[in-house]
């Protein structure tokens, strides 16, 4: 049986818990720590929590907080955040953060993913690239927080950052973020055929068949996702869920 | 006392906390030379490569302490990751010679012997199969998985070394124990409650 890693995304603005649609129309959905305590309970694969105010208001990483959350997480976790220093994620790791995610400060500084690379090992480093789709039809990677044209597609990103030794690509569609309406899985194919890396999809998941579709059609080999974790449908009550490994087992791990 | 061995290499403070919570508040990490010849049991951590590794392990100048505690004091050792394939006469990663301290070597992923959709790191969690009776599985809840990251594995030249197995692409020895030396290539310190359990064997068991 092959198990694909299912990863919850926490969104922290301004210290609280938020989740977005589209990248905007951000809500307060609770407490960072508390929410991390309970994906511990639902003992979830891994989880990713991205400080998305941080780069905004050219804020470093909060160490501090970094360090609460990582001592309720007894699984991989993953952070990012207003990273632009080695000795940032030198602090992060030794907290026990697995791995951090490099966004804003992979494009403006590329040689922080080798030079990570190189100190910390590939495995440690993810760059999260965030896709929009013009009306076009064409892709184009957007940064900081999904507010400004980056000026490149993401298969020519995804192949620089590989190069430069990033172990992960979180691969995010902006256009599918909060609206439950299934990955792009067009969007996956073009970027997974592109990398050997293992690549995570991101933005649009509703249902553990939309994980199967973004492996067996995008090519992804970790799934992500936020609102479905947080949220109840149809009225987007907050709710903490998580699939059991009965779900997992039936509608995707057998199925691939 | 758990001396947890810092030479600069791996992610400590997780090892710290997971212990915490497996009743262990007193487990130190350190380089310290006469805490290491205090200790109870010992834990190998290490994350990065094996050349790396153990050149800041030869240079350490808790270096024959450590030897001397394992092989002659014979105190328990748990090897984490890198820590366990340490263990081992050699890595096919790099050219310096392992600890020894195993009958094992270390290969790389065998590519050929895998579904192209694998990709190598491991990175993700794993099924464990149990070889032999060990007091590290004691009470270990059902289906126990673990969280594994690397793309080099020990193969053992005495099958009765093998402690657990894993499959990915094909069945790999993911932990070894012989007499007091342990290793385990997944880290039972990000695997929830079957990591929990390892580590509160280890720190009861031993």
């Amino acid at each position: 049986m092959r198990r694909i890693r299912v990863i919850p995304v926490l969104l922290i603005q301004n210290g609280g818990l938020v989740k977005s649609i589209q990248f905007k129309k951000h809500q307060y959905v609770g407490d960072p720590i508390n929410a991390v305590k309970i994906f511990n309970e639902k003992e979830v694969d891994e989880i990713v929590i991205l400080d998305i105010s941080a780069t905004q208001t050219k804020r470093v990483p909060n160490i501090q907080q970094i360090a609460e959350i990582t001592g309720e997480a007894f699984m991989p976790l993953a952070y990012g955040g207003g990273i632009t220093r080695l000795e940032e994620i030198k602090e992060i790791l030794y907290e026990g953060a697995e791995k951090v995610v490099l966004n804003t400060s992979a494009l403006d500084n590329p040689q922080l993913i080798s030079r990570a690379a190189q100190r910390f090992g590939n495995q440690s480093i993810v760059v999260s690239i965030d896709v929009h789709k013009n009306w076009l039809g064409q892709y184009k990677v957007y940064r900081n927080n999904g507010t400004k044209n980056a000026g490149i597609n993401p298969v020519e990103l995804a192949k620089l950052v590989a190069e430069l030794g990033a172990g992960e690509i979180m691969l995010t569609s902006i256009d599918r973020d909060g609206t439950f309406g299934g990955y792009d899985l067009d969007l996956l194919k073009q970027v997974t055929q592109a990398v050997d890396i293992p690549v995570i999809a991101c933005g649009g998941a509703a249902e553990v068949q939309d994980f199967q579709q973004a492996v067996s059609i995008g090519g992804a080999s970790a799934v992500a996702a936020g609102s479905m974790f947080v949220y109840q449908r149809p009225h987007r009550a907050v709710l903490i869920s998580y699939p059991s490994q009965q779900e997992l087992n039936e509608k995707l791990f057998s199925q691939l | 006392m758990i001396a947890i061995i810092d030479y600069g290499i791996g992610n400590l403070t997780s090892i710290r906390n997971m212990l915490k919570k497996a009743g262990c508040p007193d487990a130190l990490i350190t380089k310290d030379k006469a805490a290491i010849a205090e200790a109870d049991k010992l834990i190998l951590p290490g994350v990065g490569h094996f050349d790396y590794g153990m050149k800041q392990l030869r240079q350490a100048d808790f270096f024959d302490t450590l030897n001397q505690r394992v092989l002659e004091e014979k105190i328990p050792v748990l090897g984490i990751c890198l820590g366990a394939q340490l263990l081992s006469q050699g890595s096919e990663e790099g050219a310096e010679p392992g600890l020894g301290w195993i009958n094992a070597y270390t290969r790389k992923f065998d590519l050929a012997r895998m579904p192209e959709a694998l990709k190598v790191p491991h990175m993700g969690w794993g099924d464990v199969a149990i070889q032999k009776d060990s007091k590290l599985f004691a009470a270990m809840p059902v289906d126990p998985r673990f969280y594994f990251v690397h793309t080099y594995h020990l193969v053992c030249d005495d099958p009765a070394d093998e402690l657990v197995s894993c499959t990915y692409g094909y069945p790999f020895t993911a932990g070894v124990e012989k007499g007091n030396i342990l290793g385990v290539q997944f880290h039972p310190e990000k695997s929830h409650k079957y990591g929990l359990q390892l580590l509160t064997n280890f720190v009861n068991n031993y």
